[in-house]
C-alpha cells in the first residue's frame, strides 16, 4: 500500500505540473493579447452608465444607470421567464404524458405526434416560429383585443393594470419580497424532517411575519400604493405594465419544448411502475384515469423528480436563447449589448458563467440531499 | 410441432371491434374522440389548403404566389443558399460527393446484417473525416480552396455536426476514463471539467468560442470563426459524450478488467483491446442521442454569424422580394431537421434493440 501511494503521487505530480504549465501558457497569451488591444481585466466598467435602455424590466432602470444595474435587470428577466416556463412546462408535460398513456388511440397517437415533432426540431427554430406567429397574428395597438376592462392584447404586447409603489427607493419593496421568500425557504429547509403539520404551521407563521414586516417597513418609509391602468394615448399605451411579445414568445417556446421532454419522462416513469399495480387497480374497479391518478402516478413521481429537475436546469440555460429574439435576459444584456459596447469580453463571460455554475451547483446540492433522503427512507 | 402457441390471434373483425371500443367505449372516451376529431377537422384541412391547395411551387418570382397560400417558390429559387450557402456553384459536386459518401458509410456502419459493417465503422471514424473535409475545403490535387466562411446551409450543419462528433467522442472517452480513475487528482480535474461545460448554456459557449478563444492563443494567431466555434463545440460536447460513455464503461463487469490483468495486459492494451470496444458498443444509443441533440444545436450558429440552414432562411427573408415569408422558410427547415433527426432516432433504436433484444420497450 505504501509503495502504491508513492507511485500515485508521482503521477499526480506530473499531471499537476502539465496543468500548471498549460495554464501559465494560456494566461500569458491572454495577457499579451489584452495588452495588444489596450484592454485590462477589471470590473470597474460595471459602475459606468450603460447608455442603453432595457426594453422590459422588473426594476427601475434608465440609460443613465450603470452596467451593473443593467446586468441585474437582465438577471431578473432570466429568473422571470425561467420560472414561468418551468411552471407551464411541468403542467403541460404532465398533461401530455398522461395523454400518451391514454387507452384512446386518437388521443395517444396525437400526443405522440406532437411530442415527436417538438423533440425532433431545433429549439431556436420553434422559438422563432412562435415569435413570428405572435408578431403576425396580433393586431395593431389601435385594434387591440380587449378581453377584460383595462387589459389590452396587441402586437406590442399584453398590457395589464398594475400596482404602483410611489416611494423614494423602489428597492425596499424588492428587498422585502426577497426577504419574505428567503425566510420561507429557510423555514421549509429547517423543518424538512418535521411532520407535515409542524412544517405547514411554521412556514405559514414565518410568511405572515415576513409579509407583516414588509408592509410595516414599506409604510414606515413613506411608500404609498396605487393602481395604474393602461390607456392608449397617441400611438402607445401609458400606465400599467407591458408584457412584451418577446417575453410571451420565449415563455411559450421554452415551455412547449421542455414539456415534450417532460411528457416522455412522465410516460417512462409510469411505465416503469410494476404492471401489477395497474392490474390491481383494474381489479379493484378503478377506471384508467383513476388508477393513473391514485396508484401509478404517485409511485412514478419519485422516479420523475431527478430528471425533471435537470429539465428545469435545461429550461434556465435555454432562456439564453432570448438573444435570438432580443428578449433582455442576462445573456442579451451582458453577453450581447454590454460586451459589444465595452469590449470587456472576459469579464462579461465570467459574470454569466459564474451565474450558471452557481445555479448548477445549488441545484446539484439540493438534488443530492433529496436523493439521500429518498434512499434512507427506502423506495416508496 | 407448435400447434398450441397461445390464444388465437384476433382476426380483422375482432381488431376493428376493439378499435371501435377504444374510441367510443366509455362516455369519456367518446367525448375525447369527438374533441380530437373536431380539432383535426379545424386544423388539417386549413393547413392542407395553405400548404398544398393554394401553395405555389413553380413560378419565376413572388408574383406567382397566391394570397392565403404558401409561397414555396421562395424556397425553390433560394434552395441553393439553403443547401450550400455561398459555396461556389461550379464546385458543388465536391459537397455532393462528400455527402453521398457519408450516407453510404453510415449505412454500411449501422445497418444490421451487412458484411461491410466493421470496415464501415473504421472508415467512417478514421478515414472519412480527413477525406470528406479535404474534399470540401480543397487545396490539393488541383482542387481550388473554398474557405470555411463560404460554407453554409444544410451542408454547414452536417459538416459541423460531423466534426464535433468525431472530435468529442474520443475526448469524451478519455474524460470518462479520467473521471473513473483511481487517481484523485485526475478524477477531480475530469469531474470539474465535465460539470463546468454541462453548467454552461450553449449560447454562452458559442460566444466564448468567438470572444475568449482567440485571446487564449499566442498573439499573432488569428483563428477563423469556423475553427473557433468548432473547437468550443467539441469541448462542450465532449462533456456530454463523457457522461454518455461513462454509462457504457460502468456496465462492463469487473471480471473483464481482472481477466485482462490476469493475461498480463497493461493499462493501454486492456483498454484498447478489451474494454473500449465493449464500452463503446454499449454507449452507442446514448452517443447517438447526444449526436442528435448536437445536430439540432447547430441551428444556433446563426447567433454567431455562421449561416447554416436557419441562418440562410433568415437572410433570404430579408430580401425585399421575399419579405414576410418567414413561416414558409421555418416550416421547410423544421421538416428537414425532423426527417434527419427521426432517421437518426430510428437508427439509434435499431442499434439499441440489437444490443439487448430482450428489452421490452413499453407500450
Amino acid at each position: 500500500m505504501q509503495r502504491l501511494r508513492g507511485a500515485l503521487t508521482a503521477r499526480q505530480g506530473v499531471v499537476l505540473l502539465i496543468l500548471a504549465v498549460v495554464t501559465a501558457f494560456l494566461i500569458s497569451n491572454v495577457a499579451a493579447n489584452l495588452q495588444r488591444r489596450g484592454l485590462g481585466v477589471s470590473f470597474e466598467f460595471l459602475a459606468r452608465p450603460a447608455g442603453f435602455d432595457v426594453p422590459f424590466k422588473l426594476i427601475e432602470f434608465s440609460s443613465r444607470d450603470s452596467y451593473g444595474r443593467a446586468a441585474l435587470a437582465g438577471l431578473l428577466n432570466t429568473i422571470l421567464v425561467s420560472s414561468l416556463a418551468v411552471v407551464t412546462a411541468t403542467i403541460l408535460g404532465f398533461l401530455l404524458g398522461t395523454f400518451m398513456l391514454s387507452p384512446n388511440p386518437l388521443l395517444r397517437r396525437s400526443a405522440f405526434g406532437v411530442v415527436e415533432t417538438v423533440k425532433n426540431t431545433p429549439q431556436v427554430l420553434q422559438l422563432l416560429f412562435w415569435y413570428v406567429l405572435i408578431l403576425n397574428g396580433l393586431p395593431s395597438a389601435r385594434e387591440s383585443y380587449r378581453p377584460f376592462e383595462g387589459v389590452f392584447l396587441n402586437v406590442r404586447g399584453l398590457f395589464l393594470p398594475s400596482f404602483q409603489v410611489t416611494t423614494a427607493d423602489g428597492q425596499t419593496w424588492l428587498a422585502s419580497i426577497c426577504l419574505a421568500v428567503l425566510l420561507l425557504a429557510l423555514a421549509l429547509i429547517a423543518t424538512w424532517r418535521a411532520p407535515q403539520g409542524v412544517q405547514k404551521r411554521a412556514s405559514a407563521a414565518l410568511l405572515v411575519a415576513a409579509g407583516g414586516a414588509a408592509l410595516a417597513f414599506g409604510r414606515y418609509s413613506g411608500a404609498t400604493l396605487s393602481t395604474s391602468v393602461p390607456e392608449l394615448r397617441g400611438f402607445n399605451f401609458q400606465g400599467g405594465v407591458q408584457i412584451v411579445p418577446e417575453l410571451i414568445a420565449l415563455w411559450i417556446g421554452l415551455a412547449v419544448y421542455a414539456s415534450s421532454f417532460i411528457a416522455d419522462l412522465v410516460r417512462g416513469a409510469v411505465l416503469a411502475v410494476p404492471r401489477g399495480q395497474e392490474e390491481a387497480g383494474n381489479a379493484l374497479g378503478l377506471t384508467h384515469w383513476q388508477s393513473l391518478r391514485l396508484v401509478r402516478l404517485p409511485q412514478a413521481l419519485q422516479i420523475i423528480v431527478p430528471p425533471l429537475v435537470s429539465q428545469y436546469l435545461n429550461i434556465t440555460k435555454s432562456s439564453t436563447l432570448g438573444i435570438a429574439i432580443a428578449y433582455p435576459e442576462i445573456m442579451t444584456v451582458v453577453g450581447g449589448t454590454t460586451l459589444n459596447q465595452t469590449g470587456h469580453a472576459i469579464e462579461c463571460m465570467l459574470v454569466i458563467m459564474l451565474l450558471f455554475i452557481a445555479l448548477n451547483l445549488a441545484v446539484s446540492l439540493v438534488m443530492n440531499r433529496y436523493n439521500r433522503a429518498i434512499a434512507s427512507r427506502g423506495a416508496a | 410441432m407448435s400447434d398450441a402457441t397461445g390464444p388465437p390471434r384476433p382476426g380483422l373483425q375482432d381488431r376493428l371491434v376493439d378499435f371501435g371500443k377504444a374510441l367510443f367505449g366509455s362516455p369519456l372516451n367518446a367525448a375525447i374522440t369527438l374533441v380530437m376529431l373536431l380539432l383535426f377537422m379545424a386544423v388539417v384541412p386549413a393547413f392542407y389548403r395553405w400548404a398544398v391547395g393554394l401553395g405555389v411551387l413553380w413560378g419565376p418570382d413572388r408574383k406567382a404566389c397566391v394570397e392565403g397560400g404558401a409561397c414555396w417558390v421562395f424556397l425553390r429559387i433560394r434552395i441553393y443558399d439553403l443547401m450550400y450557402g455561398s459555396y461556389p456553384p461550379n464546385q458543388i459536386w465536391r459537397v455532393n460527393v462528400a455527402g453521398a459518401l457519408l450516407v453510404l458509410l453510415m449505412l454500411g456502419a449501422f445497418l444490421r446484417f451487412n458484411p461491410w459493417r466493421n470496415a464501415g465503422v473504421v472508415l467512417l471514424a478514421l478515414v472519412y473525416p480527413i477525406l470528406g473535409l479535404g474534399l470540401i475545403s480543397g487545396g490539393f490535387l488541383g482542387l481550388p480552396v473554398v474557405e470555411a466562411r463560404n460554407w453554409g446551409g444544410l451542408m454547414l450543419n452536417i459538416v459541423i455536426a460531423f466534426i464535433v462528433v468525431v472530435g468529442a467522442v474520443p475526448l469524451g472517452l478519455l474524460l470518462a476514463e479520467a473521471r473513473r480513475a483511481k487517481d484523485g487528482v485526475l478524477r477531480t480535474l475530469a469531474t470539474g471539467f465535465i460539470e463546468l461545460w454541462r453548467a454552461a448554456p450553449l449560447v454562452t459557449v458559442l460566444f466564448m468560442g468567438i470572444y475568449i478563444l482567440p485571446l487564449l492563443l499566442p498573439p499573432g494567431f488569428e483563428p477563423n470563426k469556423f475553427a473557433s466555434i468548432a473547437t468550443a463545440l467539441v469541448l462542450f460536447n465532449s462533456a456530454y459524450m463523457a457522461e454518455a460513455i461513462r454509462g457504457g464503461l460502468q456496465a462492463i463487469p469487473a471480471g473483464q478488467f481482472q481477466a485482462a490483468d490476469a493475461l498480463g495486459f497493461n493499462y493501454l492494451q486492456a483498454r484498447l483491446l478489451i474494454i473500449w470496444p465493449q464500452a463503446l458498443r454499449m454507449s452507442v444509443p446514448s452517443i447517438v442521442n447526444t449526436a442528435i441533440d448536437l445536430f439540432k444545436d447547430t441551428s444556433l450558429l446563426v447567433i454567431v454569424g455562421l449561416f447554416d440552414m436557419l441562418g440562410a432562411v433568415q437572410q433570404a427573408v430579408k430580401d425585399p422580394q421575399w419579405l414576410g415569408l418567414a413561416i414558409e422558410g421555418y416550416v421547410f427547415v423544421a421538416a428537414v431537421f425532423f426527417v434527419i433527426c427521426a432517421l437518426l432516432s430510428v437508427m439509434s433504436k435499431s442499434i439499441e434493440r440489437e444490443l439487448d433484444p430482450a428489452r421490452r420497450n413499453g407500450r
